[in-house]
């Protein structure tokens, strides 16, 4: 059979084949996606293990409808968390790296701060943070944190990779520093800026998540990670299968819109956004 | 590296000339010798090319006189037009790559010069507007570079160099990475630009035929470090496809092949 179709897919122009491949690399991990949950729905039927043990997807999904009131709740709360966690990342990010962009003193005496900051775990800071500060704000802190670093190295990267050529001719114009910077170095940085934007995102939602189990058993914190660590206390096996899952739905979520901002901002000049054919 | 300002002076009584350099020698930090003792003047309104092997420094002159960089020895005095205060204003430079600004259109690339020095916008649009329809643009105000040919990027460098009607354009190798059809086309276009505008243009490249086809005369330079090593004029006043397949022009090339030969070897003749 497929020595007999082979030969008609091979004959069919560039563009259906590629729309096709496509289709097929969207299609696969679904596929997989759907064989993985029909497999361990039934392991877990055949061999009667108990929801406390592993709770079956279909069990899983129950508890995510019934406990919903709860749970977004708790959704709502994690991702506040991360979005101020990762606005505080952008804004400080871009703003350290214009400093040591523009102060190279500044630079020399703040930069091996930030590196000390990015390299120690943030799950050790975090305990710290949580002495010192009210917890909604040790939280943010947590998630500032970890998703300023990417912000803060990849700016830098941009605004030192201007094109030469592109500088000289600023300064063969007499352009100031301010009109340098917005005309030339901030959009030459825009595509290095938006990619370590994307590893913010995520990196934010892991910052919050860190900080709220961290904080779970000191106070009142109701984010999703504060949800599993709770759900696991009362063996609440189910619950915590569905806030993970959550917790795995909002990471996709922020990747993908980031991705598209990038994409949208990007598309009509930067090679990342252009397709193979162009 | 020392402000250009300081050593690249400008005098009014430069009887006649665009640009002249005394003495000019250039040491980059890396401690290369790049260029010089040079002397080279170079008339208003003519139009010289200097040769030269790779490296011989002839960009390292150019980027001298533009005052990007400063000289390590000698003087760079560039002749300032009428009524104008900015040096920057006086130079277009195009550059061997286009060097545009991907993120932007045509028009915005043409535009820049005039954006930086604050130029009223109503003055800005007419001029941006004229200088697209002179390099054959106007069609294409509106793409991104990234949707030009090579060719056609080299038009858009070339119309923002002029946007500020500068008094000399240096160009450096500016179409050496082109085809042969689109480099003959660009020459054309080049040397009409100059017979309407009279600008003085020096023109670094490191072709023969390109050298003789466009100049008044050809500087031929030595390598490393570069120094003025024959001056050829060519007295040719018709310029176009005759000329280039005349026995005149041939003769011409082979002159400049010769004065150009024993450097080949790595020893400067003279």
């Amino acid at each position: 059979m497929t020595s007999l179709q082979t030969p008609p897919l091979s004959a069919e122009p560039a563009a259906p084949g590629s729309h096709a491949l496509r289709l097929v690399r969207v299609l696969l991990p679904i596929v997989v996606l759907a064989a993985g949950i029909a497999l361990w729905e039934l392991v877990v039927r055949l061999n009667n293990i108990p929801p406390y043990v592993l709770p079956a997807p279909v069990a899983v999904f129950r508890t995510l409808i019934a406990d919903w009131p709860v749970l977004s709740q708790s959704l709502a709360t994690t991702l506040v968390t991360t979005f101020e966690g990762f606005v505080a990342a952008a804004i400080g990010g871009v703003a350290l790296a214009l400093l040591f962009n523009q102060s190279k003193w500044l630079e020399y005496s703040l930069f091996p701060y930030a590196v000390i900051l990015q390299v120690t775990p943030v799950i050790a800071i975090a305990p710290l943070l949580l002495i010192y500060l009210p917890q909604q704000t040790a939280v943010v802190v947590c998630a500032w944190i970890v998703g300023f670093f990417p912000v803060l190295s990849n700016t830098t990267l941009g605004l030192n990779s201007v094109d030469r050529n592109l500088a000289g001719l600023f300064q063969l114009y007499g352009a100031s520093r301010m009109q340098t910077l917005r005309y030339l170095k901030l959009p030459s940085a825009l595509p290095f800026m938006l990619g370590g934007l994307r590893i913010a995102g995520g990196l934010s939602l892991i910052g919050a998540v860190v900080a709220e189990i961290a904080a779970g058993s000191a106070g009142a914190g109701s984010g999703l990670a504060y949800r599993i660590a709770e759900s696991g206390y009362r063996l609440n096996i189910p619950r915590m299968f569905a806030a993970l899952l959550l917790l795995s739905a909002a990471g996709i979520v922020i990747y993908g819109l980031l991705a598209l901002t990038s994409h949208l901002v990007l598309r009509r000049w930067h090679e990342s956004a252009l397709g193979k054919e162009n | 590296m020392a402000e250009p300002a300081a050593s690249s002076e400008s005098y009014s009584g430069m009887a006649g000339l665009a640009v002249s350099l005394r003495g000019v020698t250039k040491v980059y930090d890396n401690g290369v010798n790049a260029l010089g003792p040079l002397d080279l003047d170079v008339r208003k309104g003519e139009l010289v090319s200097l040769l030269g092997p790779s490296g011989c420094g002839k960009s390292t002159a150019l980027r001298l006189i533009a005052g990007l960089n400063a000289p390590t020895s000698g003087s760079v005095r560039v002749s300032r037009g009428v009524g104008q205060s900015r040096a920057g204003h006086s130079i277009g430079f195009v550059f061997q790559e286009p060097t545009l600004m991907p993120w932007t259109s045509v028009r915005e690339n043409v535009r820049l010069p005039l954006k930086l020095s604050h130029a009223p916008t109503a003055e800005a649009n007419a001029r941006v507007g004229d200088a697209l329809i002179q390099a054959g643009l106007a069609e294409f105000a509106e793409a991104y570079p990234r949707e030009l040919s090579g060719g056609m990027k080299m038009r858009v460098s070339l119309a923002r160099a002029l946007v500020t009607d500068p008094d000399i354009l240096l160009m450096d190798e500016p179409f050496a990475a082109l085809d042969e059809i689109t480099r003959f086309r660009l020459n054309n276009d080049l040397l009409s630009l100059w017979r309407n505008l009279r600008k003085t243009v020096i023109f670094v490249t490191h072709s023969v035929f390109e050298s003789v086809y466009l100049s008044q005369r050809v500087v031929v330079m030595t390598p490393r470090p570069g120094r003025l090593s024959a001056e050829i004029r060519i007295d040719a006043p018709e310029r176009g496809e005759e000329f280039r397949t005349s026995a005149e022009y041939a003769a011409y090339c082979r002159e400049v092949s010769h004065a150009l030969a024993p450097l080949q070897s790595g020893q400067p003749g003279s």
